[in-house]
């Protein structure tokens, strides 16, 4: 098992200091920090291999095509798909769910259908399906959670009417951390021949994903919150689905034949990856999938937990401070507020100890309305962090009631 | 007059030494500041920040502006009465025309980053559509 201090030591950001005090970064559901080997990777990329994929005969062009497809058969690996053909390459969650959102609604979904999410959605897997829905004439319904922020399982017979034809779910919640029954709703869904997406954006570099075990139909999620470079993400759909959806965008590569008249499109998963992919991206994120490999993705499970529950002990011990978000079941994620205070006023003053929380509604207006409060205080937590950092984001806590309580 | 209580602001802020005293003043500036009539807290006089939710209510005699503001976080309503301060019972032209080389002159943008979170840019904007708006009517 590798030693967290020599895993902490491979994150050169991490050494830097902010307003003269040691970085103590807590923000890592939004994006986490990426370990020295990845930034080498882009490096190296850069200096040694860039070239165009795909189409180039000569050296560069074959190099680069070998190690950009070694990243998709790479990914198949590691959440265990079927075949790379069903690894999409993507700006990231937020274009792999508009992807599917835009070509699957085109194909299957007509007025009167239903798309089901549930209460606890990032904005981009809402926004996404009322686009899509508005386009077709079809709805969005909404499973319904709780105060702490479970999912009302009992109300999902009823909501998976013949009307649904898809249901897109997180796996983990960005603002409370609720690790959702993903297999139990997938499997409830099928049942009804519904299928399902679930969006891994906060769960992919906490848990282990197992696509084939969970039987979903499609799987989504970023490279830049798994340790890896911003602007790469992957979509995962089953095949059945992605040779039957039409394209997302048109452009070069994802096409067979062109004439003016009519185009043929490619097989998958190039279909689907229009235009010059973001090949150093997808590099780098394929040093970052071995760099989870290497550390471990059961210690970094276990560490991200271990975090969580010390994090939330020293919240209650600390009194004043509300969770929000008990589910039993959590990762990675622990959202909570001041007594009064506005989470703007404390970010403000938790700034200034050099600690990077999120304060805001965290792209999830739904679930702030819900609990009715303003946004929540987050820290969220990546396998670099330690029990002294929240140590360090409690003394500005008790600065933050000192000066607003 | 403007530019006056603008350097009478500079004055005071330059007094603080470290970041917590210039946040702790905010707060105090952001306590001192009566709260908006409820009736004024509408949709159409909301700022939508990114953070927190701010509320800026002008009125025009004919001759001045008046400005009353509030916000649900205190160092966003703090920052709401230093430029409320700054603007109140001035005449739409002299607003219009008053020099915004104070704001950075506080020091302040060192301490809050000029982005949509905390509305100071924002509600700048606001007062100065207010003051054009007036302007016009007048």
């Amino acid at each position: 098992m590798a030693d967290l201090k020599e895993i902490r030591s491979q994150f050169p950001i991490l050494k830097r200091k902010v307003y003269d005090k040691p970085l103590v970064y807590l923000d890592n559901a939004a994006t986490n920090q990426k370990p020295e080997r990845v930034i080498k990777a882009l490096d190296t990329y850069y200096r040694d291999q860039n070239s165009n994929i795909h189409r180039g005969v000569h050296y560069l062009s074959q190099n680069a095509t070998t190690a950009y497809e070694n990243v998709r058969e790479k990914i198949r690996a590691f959440i265990n798909a079927p075949s790379s053909k069903e690894i999409i390459f993507t700006r990231g969650t937020t274009e792999a769910i508009n992807l599917v959102a835009s070509s699957f609604c085109r194909k299957y979904v007509r007025e009167g259908d239903e798309i089901l999410v549930s209460a606890m959605e990032h904005h981009s897997n809402i926004v996404p399906w009322q686009m899509a829905c508005e386009a077709q004439g079809a709805k969005l319904k909404v499973i319904p959670m709780n105060l702490e922020g479970d999912l009302l399982m009992e109300t999902l017979p009823q909501l998976l009417s013949e009307k649904v034809k898809l249901v897109a779910i997180a796996h983990v919640s960005n603002a409370l951390g609720t690790i959702n029954p993903v297999k139990d709703i997938i499997d409830a869904a099928h049942e009804k021949g519904i299928p399902v997406l679930i969006d891994g954006a906060q769960a992919v570099a906490h848990l282990k994903v197992d696509v084939q075990d969970l039987d979903c139909d499609f799987y989504c999620f970023s490279g830049h919150k798994m340790y890896g470079p911003m602007g790469v993400g992957v979509l995962y759909g089953k095949e059945k689905y992605l040779n039957e959806l039409p394209p997302y965008q048109g452009g070069g590569e994802m096409i067979s034949e062109v004439s003016f008249e009519k185009t043929t499109y490619n097989e998958l998963p190039f279909k689907f990856e229009a235009g010059t992919p973001n090949v150093g991206d997808v590099i780098g994120l394929g040093e970052a999938i071995r760099f989870i490999q290497d550390t471990g993705i059961d210690l970094i499970a276990q560490t991200g937990e271990e975090l969580v529950k010390y994090c939330e002990k020293r919240l209650l011990e600390e009194g004043g401070i509300t969770l929000i978000g008990t589910a039993e079941n959590k990762s990675g994620v622990v959202s909570f507020l001041i007594d009064n205070v506005h989470p703007y006023d404390a970010g403000t003053i938790i700034d200034r100890f050099g600690v990077a929380v999120r304060t805001g509604h965290h792209c999830a207006q739904p679930v702030m309305d819900y609990f009715k409060i303003p946004g929540t205080i987050r820290a969220s937590f990546s396998v670099y962090n330690t029990k002294e950092e929240i140590d360090t984001l409690l003394v500005a806590i008790r600065k933050v009631k000192a000066m607003f309580c | 007059m403007i530019q006056e209580k603008a350097a009478q602001l500079i004055d005071e802020f330059s007094m603080f030494d470290d970041w917590m005293d210039k946040y702790n003043y905010l707060i105090e500036l952001g306590k001192s500041l009566p709260s908006i009539d409820e009736k004024y807290k509408t949709d159409e006089n909301i700022i939508k920040g990114c953070q927190s939710r701010v509320w800026l209510h002008a009125s025009f005699d004919g001759d001045k502006v008046s400005f009353t503001g509030d916000s649900d976080a205190i160092i966003t309503k703090g920052i709401a009465a230093l430029l409320i301060r700054v603007f109140n019972e001035e005449a739409p032209a002299e607003i219009l025309n008053a020099d915004l080389g104070f704001v950075d002159q506080l020091g302040l943008k060192e301490h809050l980053s000029p982005t949509r979170s905390n509305g100071l840019v924002s509600m700048i904007k606001q007062i100065r559509f207010y003051a054009l708006a007036f302007q016009a009517k007048a």
